[in-house]
């Protein structure tokens, strides 16, 4: 099925889809029964595997003593680069899953110990002995900005470089202007669930399960990494414990327990330890931004300037922070750059809102900046600047944008008209009290979906798609799906999800999988109407379903009946138009914030958030709420705690653990509130929605930053803003 | 982790025994701290003896009007004690400050004074580390050390002792039980810590043989208590820098401070300047701090933290 726009259509009656739904699988999630990967006991004896990281970030493995290790209690086996064929990259990421002699990065895996038992794995492990060779590295991004040449284009590689008008001269010449350079470090996904995999051959198929959040990319790359046909890979994610972007595709525990289960015959369970997570998978790289805003004293702004530099190792992609510049304000002249230095850390990849998010943390404190020299509300300087076309291409609109409603709605909300425009004048005790906000963009990319409903024999209807749950709510909301065109509730529908035996979704990534899965189950629920509709000898126009019954010309026969001799099923693919490309297609939104600062010791604490989305529908209010709630608390840490620290002299994250990355607790979560705003978006798909899972987290922490600087009068530029850097300034003041 | 024996201890004596016997045997409390280093291999005892059945785990009033607390009793039960919160509030306060509500339950008395310190590069195996392996270096100096001390540091070592609760016990002159098979010794908690010693690797005075039975505090001294916290996030994280402070009736105060040093910080002899001039309580106090470029905003933040305490007082 090709999707161009969606006419009136069975979802306006938000009778199912629209209203909010409890979760499918929350019961099982409660309950702990829904069965994770590390939980899956293969019927294969099981043996366990414990990965060991490289010890240093550049050079060369000179010599591997195993005989220590090998003699330890319940080892069968040690695979290294030295007794299985060279691994290969996949094609999301550069860094190799299995390193040496050569090693690209700090905790690359080096080697995975393979015993009866994880204790007797790990013991083993630790006597394994390594020699390396340490070779020279860059580690610091600071010092390699400047020679930083432009990234390429490529897959999730936008343009290096846009232009419209005349930048430079239309910068020189405006009356205000904001000219500054922020950082944001290099923050870790830090998801509840560790990597982990199960994996098992049966002659030369491989079966694993596994926490991928896009299991055709999970597929692809593990078949690189191997050398085998995709087609030999079943790889299953029924429930994945958070990944925000780092089990995109499959890490060393897949790749490793792959090649263990193979080189042993054996079923191989593996879960990264916490404290090799950050360094031996991927990150979200640092970035150093240089905004230039000009404007007219009016607030008109006439030249948006955005430049970034990040690092990745050899081959790795940028961390796009300019991207969403080109899609937020008008103004007739605009230049963004996107720069890439080379570096030995461990590669960086996608992160929520990869570019969008870390773009708006310096951007939005730009606007807040250009706001005060206007001596114009934050909120109307955005008002203002909001544009209906897209900003670099004026003959192009958005498929839909009320960025301006969310900022309307949200400043009454929230009492913005409280905020004092000038800092620091308001106090509780000894904490000063201020108000942020910020302005929400990012993409609604939809990708091409596929699904197979089945109508059982026992009248329940079937969803099959290698679609995953990230615990974002993909269940539910596809249950809704079927509910409503079936004319059902999600109770009466069994969805399965994370199997690559299923048919081909674009699984969950950047934002794009609501919209992609519901629209794939949408073309299967449309299809398998269609074999009804012959079945009952009536064209699909004359057939209504209502109750589980199939409604044709005024009479009526039930689902089960239909199966009776046998089930009924259909698969099918959505495709999208060409015509697409005729549209922006952007999620928008609108944060407001309110913190204390303590004026003494200058701690944080955030007392309320709100957020306003615009997403077109929303299919399930209540999880599309969890996600956007959970953005925020993101966007909070991001704001006040979060960073990798790179130790420059030995090219790592020292902070590798939970105790050493910090994010925010409860007690720093205060009241938050989420609004959504009523509107459809006819282009985003057949139920009129988009993905708000990354939108939430856009914008959330330059909020904050505004806010702390309306409550201080201080102005930090470099994140996160912990108390140091709020003291120092303070005292230089 | 090491493969290792698990002896539950019948008695005092029992435990005593089992670790004179074995130079790699370890006492475990609420293992809150140690099962970590084990998984590391930081800490890789042959014998881990359970003290949880030695009679450890009252809270009692001794004659005098001192208080006893068993090394066994919970950082939760201490800080509920309803004679802790009546007499001794720094204390309760500061264990309610420190981890979160589910290491509380596990953590113990004495378990709680032997933590070792959070430097990450003490964690990191891979890493110099001469308080985990002597000789081997500091890799923590000139690396990230937004965490560690300023104080009573040298070129060996800049690691910080993490615990709370030992600082409102440096603020209260606890004393410490520690007994072995050859008698029983009281250490007053200023002399527990070894502080600078060209030998980080040795964070107390405790020998191999010895357990810690109990905390004595002192008789109630009266006055307000206070105990403040400074750190990134609201809940569940170490002190960037913590302060213990009571303040007397006549005028009087005391004061010992967390995160600044490898031990809690404490200075007698400059107390008095504490309520009569606060630049040069701080000068004397805090001279000879070494800072990095990354820590030096800690002794500031200690002496804001001061003003306000001083004035949180005043307003009382």
């Amino acid at each position: 099925m090709i999707f161009y726009k969606a006419g009136k259509n069975i979802f306006d009656q938000q009778r199912v889809v629209g209203k909010p739904q409890r979760r499918v699988d929350g019961p099982l999630k409660v309950t702990g029964t829904a069965t994770y990967a590390y939980e899956q006991q293969p019927t294969q004896k099981l043996v366990y595997g414990y990965i060991v990281g490289a010890e240093i970030a550049s050079g060369q493995i000179t010599g591997i003593d195993e005989r220590k290790a090998k003699h330890s209690e319940g080892v069968i086996d040690i695979i290294t680069y030295q007794n299985v064929p060279e691994v290969g990259t996949g094609a999301f990421l550069s860094a190799k899953a299995l390193g040496g002699p050569h090693i690209q990065h700090y905790h690359q895996a080096v080697a995975i110990v393979v015993a009866s038992s994880f204790e007797q794995a790990r013991a083993a492990a630790s006597s394994l002995v390594i020699h390396y060779k340490r070779e020279a590295g860059q580690y610091s991004l600071q010092s390699r900005a400047a020679s930083a040449p432009l990234s390429k284009s490529g897959s999730f590689r936008p343009d290096p470089v846009s232009s419209v008008g005349n930048f430079v001269s239309a910068f020189q010449q405006a009356a205000v202007k904001v000219d500054e350079v922020y950082t944001t470090p290099d923050q870790s996904h830090a998801m509840m669930e560790p990597h982990a995999t199960v994996a098992y051959w049966e002659k030369d198929m491989l079966h694993c399960w596994t926490g991928v959040q896009q299991l055709n990319w999970g597929v692809r790359d593990l078949a690189f990494a191997l050398g085998v046909p995709k087609e030999k890979i079943r790889m299953r994610a029924p429930f994945i414990g958070g990944s925000f972007g780092v089990k995109g595709t499959v890490m060393s525990d897949t790749v490793l327990a792959a090649l263990a289960a193979r080189k042993t015959g054996l079923a191989v369970k593996v879960t990264l330890q916490r404290p090799l997570v950050a360094n031996n998978t991927a990150h979200r790289p640092a970035t150093i931004q240089h905004v230039q805003l000009g404007a007219n004293r009016d607030g008109k702004l006439t030249a948006i300037g955005h430049r970034s530099v990040s690092g990745n190792i050899p081959g790795g992609r940028p961390e796009a922070a300019v991207l969403s510049t080109r899609y937020l304000y008008h103004a007739d002249n605009r230049a963004t750059e996107l720069k890439l230095a080379e570096l030995n850390l461990p590669e960086g990849s996608a992160m929520r809102a990869p570019g969008e998010a870390p773009g708006q943390m310096a951007l939005e404190i730009a606007m807040d900046e250009l706001a005060e020299k206007l001596k114009i509300d934050p909120v109307e300087l955005r008002i203002i600047n909001d544009t209906r076309f897209s900003p670099e291409h004026p003959n192009k609109t958005f498929s839909q944008r009320n960025l301006a409603r969310c900022l309307e709605r949200g400043a009454e909300a929230f009492g913005w008209h409280h905020r004092s425009p000038t800092p620091g004048q308001q106090k509780a005790g000894r904490w000063l009290k201020g108000m942020g906000v910020s302005s929400a963009i990012r993409g609604a990319p939809v990708l091409p979906s596929a699904a197979r409903l089945t109508l059982q024999s026992d009248g329940r209807l079937n969803v099959k798609t290698d679609m995953t749950d990230i615990g974002t709510g993909t269940y539910t909301i596809l249950a809704q799906t079927a509910a409503d065109m079936f004319g059902l509730t999600p109770a009466d529908i069994d969805v399965q999800l994370g199997d690559s035996a299923f048919p081909e979704s674009p699984g969950s990534g950047g934002q794009w999988g609501a919209a992609s899965s519901t629209a794939g189950v949408y073309a299967a629920c449309v299809a398998l109407q269609e074999k009804l509709a012959e079945k009952v000898g009536a064209s699909l126009h004359d057939l209504s379903f209502s109750d589980g019954l199939l409604i044709v010309n005024g009479t009526s026969v039930s689902l089960q009946n239909l199966a009776s001799q046998g089930e009924i099923s259909a698969d099918a693919k959505m495709e999208y138009s060409e015509g697409r490309k005729e549209f922006e297609h952007q999620t928008f939104g609108a944060h407001f914030v309110e913190v204390e600062v303590n004026e003494i010791t200058f701690e944080v604490r955030v007392k309320r958030m709100l957020a306003v989305c615009d997403a077109g529908r929303i299919i399930n209010p209540k999880a599309a709420e969890n996600q956007v709630l959970g953005g925020m608390v993101m966007g909070l840490g991001a704001a006040l705690m979060e960073e990798l620290v790179v130790d420059e002299r030995l090219g790592f994250f020292v902070n590798h653990d939970l105790a050493g990355y910090e994010i925010p607790v409860h007690a720093d979560i205060p009241q938050q509130s989420v609004i959504f705003i009523d509107d459809v978006d006819e282009f985003a798909g057949p139920l009129k929605a988009k993905g708000v899972g990354e939108l939430g987290l856009t914008g959330v922490a330059p909020a904050i930053a505004n806010a702390i600087y309306n409550a201080t009068g201080i102005r930090v530029r470099d994140y996160p803003l912990t108390l140091d850097k709020l003291m120092t300034k303070a005292r230089a003041i | 982790m090491r493969p290792f024996n698990f002896i539950t201890a019948e008695s005092r004596e029992h435990a005593l025994k089992l670790v004179a016997d074995n130079k790699n045997a370890k006492f475990i409390g609420g293992g809150t701290n140690l099962l970590d280093l084990m998984k590391l291999e930081i800490e890789a005892p042959s014998l881990l003896i359970d003290i949880s059945r030695t009679d450890l785990g009252q809270i009692e009033k001794v004659d005098d009007g001192r208080i006893a607390i068993g090394a066994s009793v919970t950082n939760s039960a201490l800080a509920a004690n309803m004679d802790v919160r009546r007499d001794y509030p720094v204390l309760s306060r500061a264990l309610l400050a420190g981890a979160s509500g589910q290491l509380r339950n596990k953590a113990t008395t004495g378990g709680n004074l032997l933590q070792r310190t959070r430097c990450q590069y003490f964690y990191d195996t891979a890493q110099a580390c001469n308080k985990r392996l002597p000789g081997s270096g500091c890799s923590a100096k000139g690396g990230f050390s937004r965490q560690l001390a300023v104080l009573d540091i040298d070129d060996s070592c800049i690691a910080s002792f993490p615990s709370d609760m030992a600082v409102a016990l440096r603020v209260l002159d606890a004393e410490i039980e520690l007994v072995s098979l050859s008698g029983t010794r009281m250490v007053p908690i200023g002399d527990f810590y070894s502080g600078t010693s060209m030998q980080p690797h040795i964070d107390t005075v405790l020998k191999h043989d010895e357990l810690i039975t109990r905390i004595i505090l002192p008789r109630p001294l009266g006055g307000s208590h206070f105990y403040e916290k400074v750190r990134d996030r609201a809940s569940y994280a170490f002190a960037i820098v913590s302060a213990a402070m009571v303040f007397q009736p006549d005028g009087s105060a005391r004061v010992a401070f967390g995160g600044l040093a490898p031990k809690p910080w404490r200075v007698e002899f400059a107390e008095k300047l504490l309520t009569t001039d606060i630049d040069e309580y701080v000068r004397l106090a805090f001279s000879g701090a070494r800072a990095t470029h990354e820590n030096q905003f800690k002794i500031p933040l200690a002496k804001q933290i001061l003003k306000t305490l001083i004035s949180k007082h005043r307003e009382l």
